[in-house]
């Protein structure tokens, strides 16, 4: 199957009093169709910013956004409505993504209608019906507010009005943050069963390492929005080579009690996201840093399909490496 | 992978037709109607409304008929609430007044409530320059003394009522605008918004379906509070010589009339305040009601 969504050289930059916040900055990504991308990085490091900068709820700085190799950066106003459709977001919180003034029907049937392709009839009762046989809300709730069902049932809702557009993309903006764990579960088990079903593509946003490795094909490590690593998703938990994804890796807590793992703590501070200098984003906080690091950084394939933005990657990560070469 | 099991299926069989029976229009009057003091308001203003309508049956004298020689007349069989200083029946003046005052305060409230809701809305769902420059001028027309509009506004448009309304209503505009925008201001942020932009809503629809049923509610209580203000503006306008002009029978002019004579002669007073203290009573109490209604989140 082949690039369903692409981004080149993506930036979203927000004009501040202090200056212009980079959130997301030269950011490259690929979405093969059918597959699940899972970008992770700590708060604030600019994943729903790109998440909504690619389903055009921000319009992007600079760069490009490729839909089935077609340019769709800059869409027209006739334009964009198709484009929604095709691609779609699922938000985190679900307490605050539903109309409080909206029955359950309501929700699902504002996309039905809006897309054209139903008109108020018998038709349009019978896909808002199995549009949430789909998601798997009981008939009975149809009429209920948001404030009547529980969180799992307010997500279900929220990806109900996602897929009500048929859409081929979905970008979900950690979608089970808000909830309990044993929801937690059974959402993501509903997207992956959705997934395998209508050959969805997911970009799934998270900060939650043990979710994005249950549910992801590739993992792109974000870090003050730039790209640090990608890579399939098995071998970025194995093989971490940026040094920031192998602090990550190395805080999932370990089960193992007769091999703990060394955790690698990190000292220092954020850099500001606000006019940062060129170079290593990383650099105040690296244990690996040197002068060289100063120089802006390029993303550089290191093993097939892993692609790491540092320019020490060959040096500190050599038996690894070596390792991998025999 | 796992099917997902989680999911039950209720055993029960419910038809379509069960489901769409409890509509959202029908909920509302339930939750309207399970309110008392919002009945009782509501009962009251449309007595009020009646009286006001049917003033020609009720009424034993006309509003205008002067029997100087009965003047300050006390209460008595033949005049219920006595006479004012033209030896007028006051209980037929007060029931005909109603038809004047009650026109005034509600359609210059409905008038400013609705022009106050358009700009608002305008200023706090597109923001940026737009939201600025609104925001400026409502400053502005803030900083002016609210009479002094009104009555520069009434001078303008002339003594008719159509315009009596409007300059009554165009000092309300902008405290409804402010108070809106600054709830949609809170609104505009919430993620539904951005799902509801995400399914292809466009603007105009956001607002109507989205932001305005989130933030409208300080609005209807400002509006019902209002009505009570607006009567009693509409006499001060008419005790400037502009607005409803005497001898026509408005209450705030009454209550003006009665003013010179409160020391000796209560009852001219009287009248008048208990009609509009009851109009404003009544239509707070509705409001409140009314705003509990239209919110989802009210029922359990």
């Amino acid at each position: 199957m082949g690039t369903l969504v692409e981004v080149r050289d993506l930036k979203k930059y927000f004009n501040t009093p202090r200056g212009q916040l980079h959130a997301v900055d030269n950011v490259n990504m690929k979405f093969e169709e059918g597959t699940t991308m899972g970008v992770v990085g700590e708060s604030g490091c600019g994943k729903s910013t790109l998440a909504r900068t690619i389903i055009h709820l921000h319009e992007p700085t600079k760069g490009q956004i490729l839909y089935q190799g077609q340019d769709v950066t800059y869409p027209t106003r006739k334009e964009l409505p198709a484009l929604r459709e095709k691609m779609q977001i699922i938000f985190q919180d679900p307490y605050m993504t539903l109309n409080p003034r909206y029955t359950v029907e309501d929700t699902l049937k504002e996309p039905l209608v809006l897309s054209g392709e139903y008109k108020a009839g018998h038709a349009l009762d019978k896909q808002i019906s199995k549009l949430m046989d789909m998601v798997g809300i009981s008939k009975r709730l149809r009429m209920a507010y948001p404030h009547e069902l529980s969180g799992g049932r307010r997500q279900r809702v929220g990806i109900g009005r996602s897929l009500a557009m048929n859409p081929k993309f979905i970008a979900c903006d950690e979608p089970v943050s808000a909830l309990d764990v044993s929801i937690q579960a059974q959402i993501i088990n509903l997207l992956m069963d959705l997934q395998e079903e209508y050959k969805l593509t997911y970009m799934f946003v998270t900060h939650d390492m043990s979710v994005v490795r249950h549910i992801s094909h590739n993992i792109s490590v974000m870090y003050l929005g730039q790209l640090v690593e990608t890579s399939p998703s098995k071998e970025l938990f194995d093989k971490p080579l940026h040094p920031y994804t192998k602090a990550l890796i190395s805080a999932i807590p370990s089960t193992d009690i007769d091999h703990p793992k060394k955790r690698i703590e990190l000292k220092g501070e954020l850099m500001s996201p606000v006019n940062p200098k060129p170079g290593c984003r990383f650099l105040p906080r690296c244990p690996y840093a040197t002068e060289a690091c100063r120089a802006p950084q390029q993303l550089e394939e290191v093993l097939p399909g892993h692609l790491v933005s540092c320019c020490r990657v060959k040096e500190i990560n050599k038996d690894l490496l070596q390792k991998e070469g025999e | 992978m796992k099917k997902n099991k989680d999911f039950v299926p209720s055993k029960k069989n419910i038809s379509d037709e069960e489901i769409k029976k409890q509509s959202q229009f029908k909920e509302f009057i339930k939750r309207l109607a399970g309110n008392k003091l919002a009945l009782f308001g509501g009962i009251v203003f449309l007595i009020l409304c009646l009286i006001a309508i049917f003033a020609d049956k009720i009424a034993m004298y006309d509003y205008l008929e002067v029997d100087i020689a009965n003047k300050y007349a006390p209460i008595s069989r033949e005049h219920l609430l006595g006479t004012d200083q033209y030896g007028r029946d006051i209980f037929s003046r007060v029931i005909y007044g109603g038809r004047w005052s009650l026109t005034l305060g509600l359609a210059s409230t409905v008038l400013s409530t609705f022009l106050g809701i358009i700009v608002g809305s305008i200023a706090g769902y597109f923001g940026g320059v737009v939201d600025n420059v609104i925001m400026r001028i409502i400053d502005i027309v803030q900083c002016l003394p609210g009479i002094l509009l009104t009555i520069c506004i009434a001078t303008v448009m002339g003594n008719t009522f159509g315009g009596t309304i409007f300059a009554m209503s165009f000092g309300g505009i902008w405290g409804t605008a402010r108070m809106l925008r600054g709830q949609i201001l809170t609104v505009r942020k919430q993620e539904y918004v951005e799902a509801a932009r995400a399914t292809n809503n466009s603007s105009p629809r956001i607002i109507l379906k989205y932001v305005l049923p989130n933030s409208i509610q300080p609005i209807i209580i400002n509006a019902c509070m209002g009505v009570g203000g607006a009567i009693m503006g509409a006499s001060s306008l008419s005790f400037l010589g502009l607005g409803v002009q005497p001898p026509l029978p408005e209450w705030g002019a009454m209550l003006n009339d009665a003013r010179s004579v409160m020391r000796y002669y209560p009852n001219v007073m009287i009248a008048p305040l208990i009609f509009i203290s009851l109009t404003v009573l009544a239509v707070s109490l509705f409001g409140d009601g009314l705003r509990d209604a239209l919110d989802p989140r009210q029922i359990d």
